[in-house]
């Protein structure tokens, strides 16, 4: 009993960050229909510039909240620039592109990101700074810690503020409009390159907070982080209905806590055979299973036919 | 194609037929690894040129190709090496690899019939990396594909007691393994572009082509359009099944981190590169896809020592760099690949006015 509760509150925490990431895909898809493969290099380049940050100020001696507090929100800007930037050089000019074309430009940019991050950052695993004093609870046999509290509260917070933001503004409106049809839309006086670009900045500000949380739980931070993190958040996108903003919240907290079970459980399930370093399995084993039963996602319109 | 024998195409044949002949002498003069690089284009024609029976012909845009190519490696490399001390003949092998690689194509197409566009990607990327999981794990409790450290030593080719290892000395002329692999691969590479020219424009590739287009107008006059997308991925997976095969004997050692999901998308990145369905454009595609990146290997640090003085950035991360931003520019300029088919690019011509 005390282990199922510990793998809900570990996937929680897990989940949580997912569902930040997936915001940023599922809001990109919602409204031009297309993956944006180089989301999780930004929330990769949001870790790395937050660790530089707090690690640089600590040292010049700031108290340790403050460095890691200008740390989050500097790496919350060159997110927010990068994501701009992504999509008036890779995505804006191919609009109207063969569908693939965008595809072979976001893995360009990726190639390109990824390997800045290794030219500024090299190439070796880095230990990001403790930010928050860790402090450890313990509840009915489960233990966790201060961090997971705050990572959770935080994407709590910021994914209220980001309903806010879709449903009670005029930009939130703009980009409701601009999913369901960008023609007539553009027709209402809606600028559409501008909520477009609207949704890329959002996206990868989100990411880059997921990026701090990722590094901060983990302690740990390396230039190819980005990658898989990008990959399940999209399947975790998918699981919700991709497209649709609950769903992306809802699909990552559901995938971070199946990962947690499936990692602790298929040991006992398979006899020992199978053990939890097939963790990552579970995310494209949900991915391929919602896809065939329901490929709509958990809470996605039935569309019949998408793409 | 009707009158290829006239004169001048026949000279065009017999002067590209010296030139393939005489280029990993060439070649060679510079290295024995640039003619390595050379068998590894080849290779990677092998592979984009079945992705593009999936992507291109078929419409299918498959994510997970490298699962198929890792089939075939995999099966080579635990029925010729000592780790299961099976040695067994090359022409024996490569069947069994493509039949699986087979298989598995229709194992991954099956229950993503209904699925399209950017769902399928997704699937079949997260099928590439279930594969990959497998094969890094596999080794306990019973150690099927030796985990992360991979298969070693596995056999090289051989025809009867022919070795396509080392150096051996054939006409008065000392021809390297590499070189030797590259003549094999040629003559592969040959009939695989053959059956990919008639496959397009048979039965089956106009099918293919018909699904592409417009799935539901394909099935209204009659194509059996689950069967053939399934024939898609068989055929393009059981391509992928041969290069693997030869890939894992040409390089002696395979392990999990050679199929990795970057694989799968460059040789996608080939294919949309070069001209999806558009045959030449796609042997393009690879060929610069696969010899560019390392044609800057070596072109990084000189520049840089003639520049700077010295070498200032990471050679390997700067060549992956302009890699990148080459990618991104071509896709810029030329949507449709550097190489489209014809009319293709009437279609893209179309659709701009």
């Amino acid at each position: 009993m005390d282990i199922l509760l510990q793998q809900l509150i570990n996937g929680l925490v897990q989940g949580s960050i997912y569902a930040l990431v997936a915001l940023g895909y599922t809001m990109v898809y919602g409204i031009m229909g297309l993956i944006n493969f180089a989301h999780g290099e930004v929330v990769m380049i949001g870790t790395l510039v937050a660790l530089t940050v707090s690690v640089k100020l600590a040292a010049a001696g700031l108290p340790i909240w403050l460095a890691g507090g200008i740390g989050i929100l500097s790496a919350a800007l060159v997110c927010m620039a990068l994501g701009w930037g992504l999509e008036r050089v890779a995505y804006r000019p191919l609009r109207h592109a063969p569908r693939l074309t965008p595809l072979i430009t976001a893995i360009g940019m990726s190639i390109v990101l990824q390997n800045l991050a290794m030219m500024i950052w090299g190439r070796n695993y880095m230990k990001f700074p403790v930010l928050f004093p860790k402090v450890e609870f313990h509840l009915a046999g489960a233990h966790f810690t201060s961090i997971q509290i705050i990572i959770v509260a935080t994407s709590a917070v910021m994914m209220t503020a980001l309903l806010l933001l879709i449903y009670r503004t005029r930009l939130g409106m703009a980009m409701r409009a601009t999913a369901q049809n960008p023609h007539v839309a553009s027709l209402m006086g809606v600028n559409i390159d501008r909520v477009i670009a609207a949704a890329f900045v959002v996206g990868s500000a989100l990411g880059a907070v997921a990026g701090v949380m990722v590094g901060a739980y983990y302690e740990i931070a390396h230039y190819q982080m980005g990658f898989i993190l990008g990959l399940k958040a999209f399947t975790a996108a998918v699981l919700g209905g991709i497209g649709n903003i609950g769903g992306a919240m809802a699909g990552g907290i559901l995938l971070g806590i199946i990962e947690a079970f499936g990692a602790g459980y298929i040991g006992d399930l398979t006899g020992g055979f199978l053990g939890s370093h097939y963790q990552d399995i579970f995310a494209f084993i949900v991915l391929i299973g919602v896809l065939m039963f329901r490929p709509s996602g958990l809470f996605g319109e039935k569309t019949g036919e998408r793409a | 194609m009707k009158n290829w024998l006239n004169p001048r195409s026949a000279l065009g044949i017999a002067l590209i037929t010296i030139a393939l002949i005489a280029l990993p002498f060439v070649v060679g003069a510079g290295g024995q690894a640039w003619v390595r690089i050379l068998n590894f284009a080849i290779l990677y024609v092998f592979l984009a040129l079945g992705l593009n029976i999936v992507v291109g012909f078929a419409g299918l845009l498959d994510l997970g190709y490298i699962a198929f190519y890792a089939v075939g490696a995999y099966v080579y490399a635990l029925l010729a090496s000592p780790h299961f001390g099976l040695h067994w003949p090359i022409w024996a092998i490569l069947p069994i690899g493509a039949l699986l690689a087979c298989v598995f194509g229709v194992l991954l197409g099956a229950p993503t019939l209904k699925l399209r566009g950017d769902y399928l990607a997704i699937v079949t990327l997260g099928f590439g990396e279930i594969i990959r999981i497998f094969m890094n794990n596999l080794n306990a409790p019973v150690n099927i594909t030796n985990g992360a450290q991979g298969i070693s030593s596995i056999d090289p080719v051989k025809l009867g007691s022919f070795s396509f290892a080392g150096k051996s000395e054939l006409f008065g002329l000392t021809i390297t393994g590499p070189q030797k692999y590259y003549y094999l691969l040629v003559l592969l590479a040959i009939v695989i572009i053959f059956v990919n020219l008639r496959l397009q424009h048979s039965r089956i590739g106009r099918a293919w082509q018909a699904i592409r287009e417009d799935e539901i107008a394909a099935k209204a006059i009659g194509i059996n359009t689950r069967n053939i997308k399934l024939l898609a991925f068989a055929m393009g997976a059981s391509f992928g099944g041969i290069a693997g095969g030869i890939f894992s004997a040409m390089q002696g050692f395979v392990s999990p981190e050679s199929f990795s999901l970057m694989e799968s998308v460059m040789i996608l990145a080939m294919v949309v590169l070069g001209g999806m369905g558009h045959i030449p454009g796609v042997i393009l595609g690879a060929l610069l896809l696969a010899i560019l990146p390392e044609a800057l290997r070596y072109a990084v640090v000189p520049v840089q020592q003639a520049i700077f003085g010295k070498v200032l950035i990471d050679p390997e991360s700067l060549r992956m760099l302009v890699f990148g931003l080459a990618l991104v520019l071509v896709m810029r300029w030329r949507p449709a690949g550097l190489w489209p088919s014809p009319e293709r690019k009437r279609e893209l011509a179309e659709v701009e006015e």
